[in-house]
């Protein structure tokens, strides 16, 4: 009964389940996030002046420690995932805007000329030229935020154990079970690792366009993404 | 301002060029014309009737427009690229591509290019592929910036000779941006010259612009040769070519002796078929035993039918000997001619153009469009 994948009652899911759980926390505030960021980001590329502010913005929500936004949020949505997803994608914005805003604004000028030349409107222009062009910046930014927000459901937790495989460590420590803490962390590294590798796979499917061998990596001194979740377990 | 008080008639089915320093407007211009920068004051007609007039994305569709360094969509393949507008106008996808592979050839390009992505070509293909796109929905207008400026002289060449033919081939309305006054001259039927404020400083075919420059600053941007490029609009056809001072490689020593060398100190060696293989002193020729090794270089012949006097100077001077050698289109030797003799066709040719310039007013062009500020 205490072997490393049984799982104490009280979390009321097997160790599939948490995995289950653990990624829809995860992923689903990365795609909304990913929704908000798109029209945001295309504001800031159409009037410049909005981008700055806008940055400042994400900026000071990504310092705002979890435990706040729970206190804040728990009076109305309770103690859900929802209450565990909303402060995970108003995170995701921090590395998705400044993603999409670079991508869309490295498309070249004779490109745009081009397409305009030719009769693109701005929808038109936008969607067939800009965003495909944009892609793989945008999967850089998705590639971060995924990482990260894979490992910061774990805060959950708090919220009455609403932090799906992250609910172990507190469990590892309340059964005096360490190898339950080291099922959660190795098993968000793998989901971390997992989901990674799918990206840049999605990636590769997309964007047949890219000069394949000057592709090792996309901007020097951006941290890998696997280490970046290991630091931000520690939130 | 960018372009002030600029007037134009540009002809239709030719190549107008606009040439000027850069900064000089050259670019407003051409955007002007598709509306991608709307003038403060004046008008633009196409067929004599205002631009402003049409829905500006039906506009753009309707001319093609060439952009310095291609600006292929990099994203897409090659067809796709050039594909983009006829899709746009509503084509069905097949025969889109097809209109693509078609145009790909028409620009000399290798069909098996077709699914590669731009970054898989060389900068002269890449143009290419901007000029093929340009040409997709077979617009009666192309507007060209700069098309040929990012790639070698080798490659230029073959790319003006290549717009020339398809020009010849569809007939098109094209104004052709560049800052390169000897592109300008070749593929001009009109040079607009410009100065800086888009202020025009001489409209004239190549020809004129090279005997008659308006001004000093059009004489200064023509450069200090421009009397040898003014010899590329007479046709070496009138040279007088001697025929007397050539010898076969197998020639008997009587038929050396029976030369009649018209006063030339050496003598072309010619092969079996009549192409030049080199110069000699009459006297080092042993019949029967030529030594090709020894002979002098003839330097680069010129084609007689076609080439002008340009052409047939440069021969001459390259020529170790002062001589030009002529050869017909299959590169037999058709004859060769003296440098003096080329002078004199030379001051010839002027003095005849300058007769006919007197005698009759200079031709004017149609009247097609009209650029106004
Ligand atoms: N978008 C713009 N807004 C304001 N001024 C511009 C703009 N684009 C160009 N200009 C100015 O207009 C003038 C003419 O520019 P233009 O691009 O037409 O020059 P050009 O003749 O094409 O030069 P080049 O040979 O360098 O391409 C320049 O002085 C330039 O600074
Ligand atoms: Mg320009």
């Amino acid at each position: 009964m205490n072997g490393f994948f049984d799982i104490p009652s009280d979390l009321q899911h097997s160790w599939l389940g948490l995995v289950g759980l653990h990624l829809r926390e995860a992923l689903l505030p990365v795609l909304a996030g990913l929704v908000v960021s798109l029209p945001l980001a295309q504001l800031c590329v159409r009037f410049r002046w909005l981008y700055p502010p806008v940055l400042w913005v994400t900026t000071v929500l990504y310092a705002i420690p979890s435990l706040a936004f729970f206190v804040l949020l728990i009076d109305y949505t309770g103690q859900t995932e929802l209450t565990v997803m909303i402060p995970l994608t108003v995170y995701s914005l921090v590395v998705l805007v400044p993603a999409i805003v670079d991508g869309v604004r490295s498309v070249p000028q004779e490109t745009l000329a081009a397409a305009t030349a030719m009769g693109f409107g701005p929808v038109r222009r936008y969607l067939q030229v800009q965003l495909p062009i944009a892609v793989p910046a945008i999967i850089a930014g998705l590639r971060v935020a995924t990482v990260s927000s894979i490992s910061l459901v774990s805060v959950g937790t708090l919220i009455g154990n609403q932090g799906a495989l992250g609910n172990l460590l507190n469990d590892a420590n309340i059964y005096n079970r360490p190898e339950l803490a080291v099922n959660a962390v190795l098993s968000m590294a793998a989901l971390a690792i997992l989901a990674d590798g799918l990206l840049v796979g999605l990636r590769l499917l997309l964007t047949p366009w890219m000069p394949r061998r000057t592709r090792t990596k996309p901007k020097a001194g951006r941290p890998d993404p696997a280490v970046l979740a290991l630091e931000d377990a520690a939130r | 301002m960018a372009v002030d008080r600029l007037s134009l008639d540009i002809p239709d089915r030719s190549i107008t060029v606009l040439v000027g320093p850069s900064g000089c407007g050259k670019t407003t211009t051409l955007r002007m014309i598709n509306r991608m920068v709307e003038p403060s004051e004046g008008t633009i007609l196409l067929d004599g009737q205002d631009i402003q007039q049409q829905p500006v994305n039906t506009l753009r569709r309707s001319m093609g427009y060439v952009i310095q360094n291609a600006g292929l969509f990099q994203h897409r393949t090659i067809v796709d690229n050039i594909a983009t507008v006829p899709r746009m106008l509503g084509w069905g996808k097949d025969k889109a591509r097809a209109r693509a592979r078609e145009l790909m050839e028409r620009v000399g390009l290798d069909g098996a290019l077709a699914k590669r992505y731009p970054y898989q070509l060389s900068g002269g293909q890449q143009q290419r592929v901007g000029v093929a796109r340009a040409l997709a929905a077979d617009p009666p207008v192309l507007l060209m910036d700069e098309p040929f400026s990012a790639v070698d002289p080798v490659v230029r060449k073959g790319l003006q000779d290549e717009l020339l033919r398809i020009q010849a081939e569809l007939g098109k309305t094209i104004v052709f941006v560049t800052h390169d006054i000897d592109e300008a001259v070749k593929l001009g039927t009109m040079v607009a010259v410009m100065r800086t404020g888009g202020h025009l400083a001489q409209f004239a075919p190549p020809a004129e612009l090279l005997s008659d420059p308006a001004d000093a600053f059009v004489e200064d941007f023509l450069g200090a040769d421009r009397g040898i490029r003014r010899l590329s609009f007479f046709p070496a056809t009138g040279l007088e070519l001697l025929t007397g001072p050539i010898v076969a490689v197998d020639a008997t020593a009587e038929q050396v002796a029976a030369r009649d060398t018209a006063g030339a100190p050496y003598l072309l060696v010619t092969d079996q078929e009549g192409r030049p293989l080199g110069w000699s002193e009459p006297g080092e020729l042993t019949a029967g035993n030529i030594r090709q090794a020894e002979l002098l270089p003839y330097g680069r012949p010129f084609v007689a039918g076609t080439d002008s006097l340009r052409s047939a100077l440069d021969c001459a001077v390259l020529s170790p000997t002062g001589w030009a050698v002529a050869v017909d289109a299959e590169g037999r030797t058709a004859g060769v001619v003296s440098q003096q003799t080329i002078g004199e066709a030379i001051r010839g040719a002027h003095a005849e153009r300058r007769a006919s310039d007197r005698a009759a007013e200079r031709p004017q062009a149609g009247k097609d469009s009209r650029v106004a500020r």
